[in-house]
């Protein structure tokens, strides 16, 4: 007997900062105005999207000691701009990336319950963390966190915040005019944290909001990252969209679930994907071409390669060979505020092996960029891209994907129009809402108050 | 008008009619300001954690085409008592974040003014900042922000990073408290600074979008703020770009000397109290002077007189209404701001006294909302309105035009040109 069909979740991200979107096509709008962002949400909502998401970068990043000036650069506040899309949408869950290294767990939380009433209940946490000193600049606290101390300082925050989301219970507003009761207990939103990077204590003032507490999603792919996802979170972000990593990523993180007396459906597992479209395979992978070379300009080119050298590049020819010389393996000075810089964990052997590969295909400097960098993920017809979605969704690769188009705010339209249909007669992916709520969405329980205060008192221990 | 030298009280019943019409706003406090409001037939104590509660009273509000709203908030349950938490059950407790509740009505409102109560004492400016900036951006240039300091031991202890000691209200303006008071004030205004440098540390035209060289911004147009202060220090430049509006609106509540000086330094709009037109030209003139004293004295500067109102067309009834609500709670509602019971146009006549002494416009706290702001926007403003004393329509599109403040040119861009 054959499994059930799994249905695909699936979420858009608007990019903020970023070096994907192609801010010179004709087509591209801004990325500030709310304009942009209301059209974006409605698009996705139109095609019953789960979520909208949003990254977060708290300082613009430099290279040699300038600000970066080649990427789509400024963005809006997360909490404010969601809100203010809830007020344009009704259904779609509303998912924003907020650090836990330089926030504070009562203000966190404060907005989060106040996004989830404001949105009547769409709101989700992506936990991000932060250690280093460069973004701290910009707070109070500056930077004040060992790298290895991040994961113990987000467990923290977010059992703290647990406990003040948990610190109502729902019940406590009567408001009875007749008897002159506000409040059923007077106690109402009491709670009391104390560890090692917290020791917070008062009264919570955001009453229970309508999914208890926002749904919390992970993004974090070090032993550490999938570890506190699989203990915490709802949701995971990942990278690994191809098949064989999507299924490897898949079997590892859901195995972990077991330890912390949960079932593999109580994660879902969302790798962040991109597509191009076309009437034909050909002409789609044609436009996928066109993509990329509007993605990587010569310059843009030049500064990648500089991240992974941590040199100056500058006097290179970015249509001609790879620099001959080796990365600079010291303190990595050249490229600030820049997650990808450590995804290269072994620079010499990344340029070693790029030299090689060029110099076996006849890449320049430019084509070279434009291979390695390729993340493109879904490439062909809306029926092929369709059909490459379900495979991977039904082969546990994933349980769906978040969407980045490479131009906003109109390039998940045509998604909308032509693939989401085709999955819709699949019978893969609903075709209209079934619920009001973004838990409602991702089938994922309001958790009772003080449920999971064993598990998040365990993980943080 | 912004800082023009106030009349003298004395001679006000002689001044001619001011040429410029006042400004009003509300200040939305969960159902009222009355602390048994809660309990009147026609209000929504249920609501108030929903966005459509806050649609409903922001639209009432632009009805009446007022030049803003303020939403109060703080880092506490409410409480009767301004120190510590009082334990009751009888009264509002709980509210959602202001600067969010603001956000939330933007786009479905048009013209009003929306102005989110900020706690500077325990909040980050970068964080601040961006989300005014977006509010602007969202609400198409209508974003303020009020900034309050918090002395309370007990919100402290919510961020568990400081202390302070717990201090009566006589104890505040001992040196003890006094010293505290200065260091909040201070803070407060190292706040704002920073929070506004932010604003222009990206030049109007700072993205460029230039196919020629690749280049999605001019770094040259963005600046590094270099702030160091003594609680803080803050490197910029925001991630941000300037709000629609360059600066949006800062205001801030005062109610002395310390505050005062915050308000003259740091703000566009400060709220007073004065229980009559002579104490509001005072004020007046000690906050123009502190304005002068920072060189600031070509700055415009709108002082607000605060009020609670409870408005009725028929002589007695608001004050009937009130006593009705203070035997509800308990006891008889004080307030820093006047407590005014009475008829639209008995408040049209003192507003446009107190007009005269100085004041470039009012902050009404409605007693009840259901009842005390509609009776604003459909009683008090007509009543306004017939004598010449208010708009009667939207004359612009941001905040900043309709208090007459003009688009601030971007400190950065200048100090380069």
């Amino acid at each position: 007997m054959s499994k059930p069909l799994k249905q695909i979740h699936l979420a858009a991200h608007f990019p903020g900062v970023n070096n994907t979107t192609v801010w010179s096509d004709p087509a591209a709008g801004s990325h500030i105005e709310f304009e942009s962002f209301a059209h974006f949400a409605r698009t996705a909502e139109r095609a019953k999207f789960d979520f909208l998401f949003l990254a977060e970068g708290l300082r613009l990043r430099e290279q040699g000691g300038k600000i970066y000036d080649l990427d789509v650069v400024g963005r809006p506040d997360t909490f404010t701009v969601l809100t203010a899309l809830a007020a344009v949408t009704d259904r779609i869950g509303l998912t924003g990336t907020i650090n836990s290294t330089f926030n504070e767990p009562y203000e966190v939380a404060r907005q989060f319950a106040s996004l989830d009433h404001l949105s009547a209940g769409r709101a989700a946490w992506n936990v991000v963390t932060s250690w280093d000193a460069f973004t701290g600049e910009n707070f109070r606290r500056g930077g004040f966190l060992a790298q290895e101390d991040r994961y113990t300082r987000a467990k923290q925050f977010l059992t703290a915040a647990h406990t003040l989301f948990d610190s109502w219970r729902g019940d406590e507003i009567v408001a009875d005019k007749e008897t002159g009761r506000f409040l059923r207990d007077a106690d109402a939103g009491s709670f009391h944290h104390r560890d090692e990077h917290f020791d917070i204590a008062g009264q919570f003032n955001v009453p229970r909001s309508p999914q208890g507490r926002p749904v919390i999603f992970q993004a974090g792919d070090s032993e550490e990252g999938r570890e506190f996802a699989a203990a915490t979170a709802d949701a995971i972000f990942s990278r690994h969209s191809t098949l064989d990593a999507g299924k490897t990523f898949y079997t590892d993180v859901k195995g972990r679930l077991g330890r912390y007396g949960r079932t593999a459906d109580e994660l879902l597992i969302l790798p962040s994907a991109t597509f191009v479209l076309g009437d034909t395979d050909a002409e789609a992978h044609e436009r996928a071409r066109e993509v990329r070379r509007s993605q990587v300009s010569g310059q843009t080119a030049i500064k990648f390669l500089e991240q992974v050298w941590n040199r100056d590049l500058s006097a290179y020819d970015p249509d001609g060979p790879l620099p001959d010389i080796d990365p600079d393996t010291g303190e990595h000075t050249v490229a600030r505020g820049r997650a990808s810089v450590r995804m290269f964990r072994d620079p010499t052997a990344t340029a070693r092996e790029w030299r090689e590969r060029a110099e076996a295909e006849g890449l320049s400097i430019r084509d070279l960029v434009i291979e390695a960098g390729n993340r493109q993920t879904f490439v062909g017809t809306a029926a092929t891209v369709a059909e490459t979605i379900n495979s991977f969704v039904q082969a546990d690769a994933s349980d769906g994907f978040i969407l980045v188009p490479h131009v906003t705010p109109g390039g998940l339209d045509e998604f909308a129009d032509t693939v989401v249909p085709l999955l819709q007669e699949r019978g893969v992916f609903r075709s209209e809402y079934e619920g009001t709520t973004l838990r409602d969405h991702l089938k994922i329980a309001v958790p009772e108050p003080g449920a999971d205060r064993e598990t998040a008192a365990r993980t943080a221990s | 008008m912004p800082s023009s030298p106030p009349a003298d009280p004395s001679s006000s019943s002689a001044a001619p009619p001011s040429s410029q019409p006042l400004h009003l706003a509300v200040a939305l406090d969960g159902t009222g300001w009355h602390p048994a409001s809660w309990r009147e037939p026609g209000a929504r104590p249920d609501d108030l954690l929903t966005a459509g509660f806050w649609t409903d009273a922001v639209l009432e509000a632009e009805r009446g085409l007022l030049d803003f709203v303020t939403f109060e908030d703080s880092l506490s349950p409410q409480s009767s008592d301004r120190e510590r938490l009082d334990g009751r059950t009888d009264q509002v407790r709980g509210r959602l974040d202001a600067v969010l509740v603001a956000t939330r009505v933007a786009p479905v409102t048009r013209n009003i003014g929306l102005v989110p109560t900020v706690v500077a004492t325990h909040t980050e400016p970068f964080h601040l900042s961006k989300a005014i900036a977006t509010l602007d951006y969202v609400s198409g240039g209508r974003a303020g922000l009020r900034v309050k300091v918090s002395a309370a031991p007990h919100e402290a202890a919510h961020f568990g990073r400081r202390e302070f000691p717990a201090l009566r209200a006589d104890e505040l303006t001992a040196p003890r408290g006094q010293a505290l008071v200065e260091e909040l004030f201070d803070e407060a205004a190292d706040y704002v600074e920073v929070v506004r440098r932010l604003w222009d540390s990206w030049e109007d035209d700072a993205e460029i979008r230039d196919a020629a060289t690749g280049r999605f911004i001019d770094r040259e147009k963005l600046h590094y703020i270099d702030f160091e202060g003594r609680h803080f220090s803050v490197k910029g430049p925001s991630i941000t770009p300037r709000p629609p509006q360059g600066q949006p609106v800062v205001s801030a509540l005062a109610h002395a000397p310390v505050p005062y000086r915050l308000v003259a330094r740091s703000t566009d709009i400060g709220y007073v109290t004065p229980h009559d037109a002579t104490e509001a030209a005072a004020i007046v003139l000690e906050v123009t002077a502190e304005r002068e004293r920072a060189g600031l004295g070509t700055e415009p500067l709108h002082i607000f007189g605060d009020l609670v109102v409870f408005l009725d067309p028929e002589p007695g009834s608001a004050r009937a209404r009130k006593e009705r609500l203070d035997a509800l709670d308990g006891s008889a509602l004080t307030s820093d701001a006047l407590v005014f019971t009475g008829t639209p146009s008995e408040l049209a006549d003192l507003l446009i006294e107190w007009q005269r002494a100085g004041l470039s416009g009012f902050r009404l706290r409605p007693g009840t909302v259901d009842h005390d702001l509609p009776a604003i926007t459909r009683e008090l403003v007509p009543e306004l309105q017939e004598r010449g004393a208010f708009r009667r329509s939207y004359e612009a599109s941001t905040l900043r035009g309709l208090l007459g403040l003009s688009r601030p040119a971007n400190r950065y861009a200048s100090a380069q040109a």
